[in-house]
């Protein structure tokens, strides 16, 4: 009880001292080579099921092209805007969620991943040995939730903007507790749990309200799209 | 949606960025620095063995670049939207001066 008590003084603690925060992504060099490793080969299986989705969705035509082209553009204009946040830091949005509503969260992989490729060649923003682990948690693990909510929750008969509201916030926010949780594994210390805590306290409070802003630029434009014949196909997808 | 909540919701997004911006007195930096100060105390042995094989020369460049993501996402997004509305009306054109529907077949 009172370690518990304890673990939420501290997380309070962390939360509410304003700290400067890198933008997203796990730094080039900053995971041990065995946990390099371990995320490249926890990560590649998603990639390759996206790749061979990706090639059949391509196929099927221009108009699929198109919205492919425009669901990965819509996560490069987000991953670029580092934005100001409740805390006095900055990161950036991931725009993840919305691929993985109209694609499913295995080509979303594909398509972040790109981005992060870009990021990390051109920008050194995250970087080329944390490849794996930030596509894991940017581009797997946050689309498959934002995914997962949606489904359940249009099939729970939640209103359609809520779930897709709450989908692409989650979606967004669970991205970086699992950067968290990477780089709380691989940067023990003396407990794992505080370890978690700490990295947490770095990410979490900062991304809520982008989050919240993904999660309303998102409903936008999905519903933008469905107001087009040409985008029906794959804005109702998502719906059965 | 209406339009109503639509420009709502915009407004939301805005203030959500523009109320920490002008309210909360902070130093804004993305420093990276802070989170390998983390792991220095969580590890002070760790040395990271991989460095970027080419950083941004400046903040400026740097910029520039975070710039062209944006500017390059937005003009396909941008241009997709377009696409979409404007296939829509041609095809509303199209209906009203009694024409076949040439764009049907996309």
């Amino acid at each position: 009880m009172l370690k518990t008590k304890f673990r939420f003084l501290l997380l309070l603690i962390f939360l509410l001292i304003p700290t400067p925060v890198f933008a997203m992504h796990i730094m080039e060099g900053f995971l041990p080579v065995k946990w390099v490793i371990f995320w490249d080969i926890v990560t590649i299986p998603f990639l390759l099921l996206g790749f061979a989705q990706l090639k059949k969705e391509a196929a099927a035509g221009p108009g699929a092209k198109l919205m492919l082209a425009f669901a990965g553009a819509f996560i490069f204009v987000l991953s670029a805007l580092k934005m100001p946040s409740v805390t006095g830091s900055c990161s950036h949005p991931t725009g993840t969620g919305l691929a993985a509503l109209l694609f499913g969260p295995f080509i979303t992989t594909v398509l972040g991943f790109i981005v992060l490729i870009f990021q990390a060649l051109l920008l050194a923003h995250g970087g080329i040995t944390t490849l794996g682990a930030n596509t894991f948690s940017m581009a797997v693990a946050g689309p498959l939730l934002a995914y997962g909510i949606y489904k359940g929750l249009t099939k729970a008969g939640v209103n359609k903007n809520i779930s897709i509201f709450l989908a692409a916030m989650l979606g967004d926010l669970v991205t970086y507790i699992v950067t968290s949780v990477q780089l709380a594994l691989a940067f023990p210390g003396n407990s794992f749990g505080l370890s978690v805590l700490k990295f947490m306290g770095i990410f979490a409070l900062t991304q809520i309200p982008l989050a919240i802003s993904e999660g309303i630029l998102t409903v936008l434009t999905y519903n933008f799209l469905s107001r087009y014949e040409d985008a029906k196909i794959w804005v109702e997808k998502g719906e059965h | 949606m209406k339009t109503f909540t639509n420009i709502i919701l915009i407004i939301l997004v805005v203030a959500l960025i523009a109320v920490p911006m002008f309210l909360v007195k902070g130093e804004f930096s993305g420093a990276d620095d802070l989170a390998s100060q983390v792991i220095e105390k969580q590890d002070p042995a760790y040395k990271p063995w991989f460095s970027p094989i080419w950083e941004p020369p400046s903040g400026e460049i740097e910029s520039f670049l975070f710039a062209l993501q944006a500017a390059l996402g937005a003009g396909v997004v941008g241009f997709y939207l377009g696409y979409l509305k404007g296939k829509k009306e041609g095809k509303n054109v199209n209906r009203n001066l009694g024409l076949s529907n040439s764009f049907k077949e996309n």
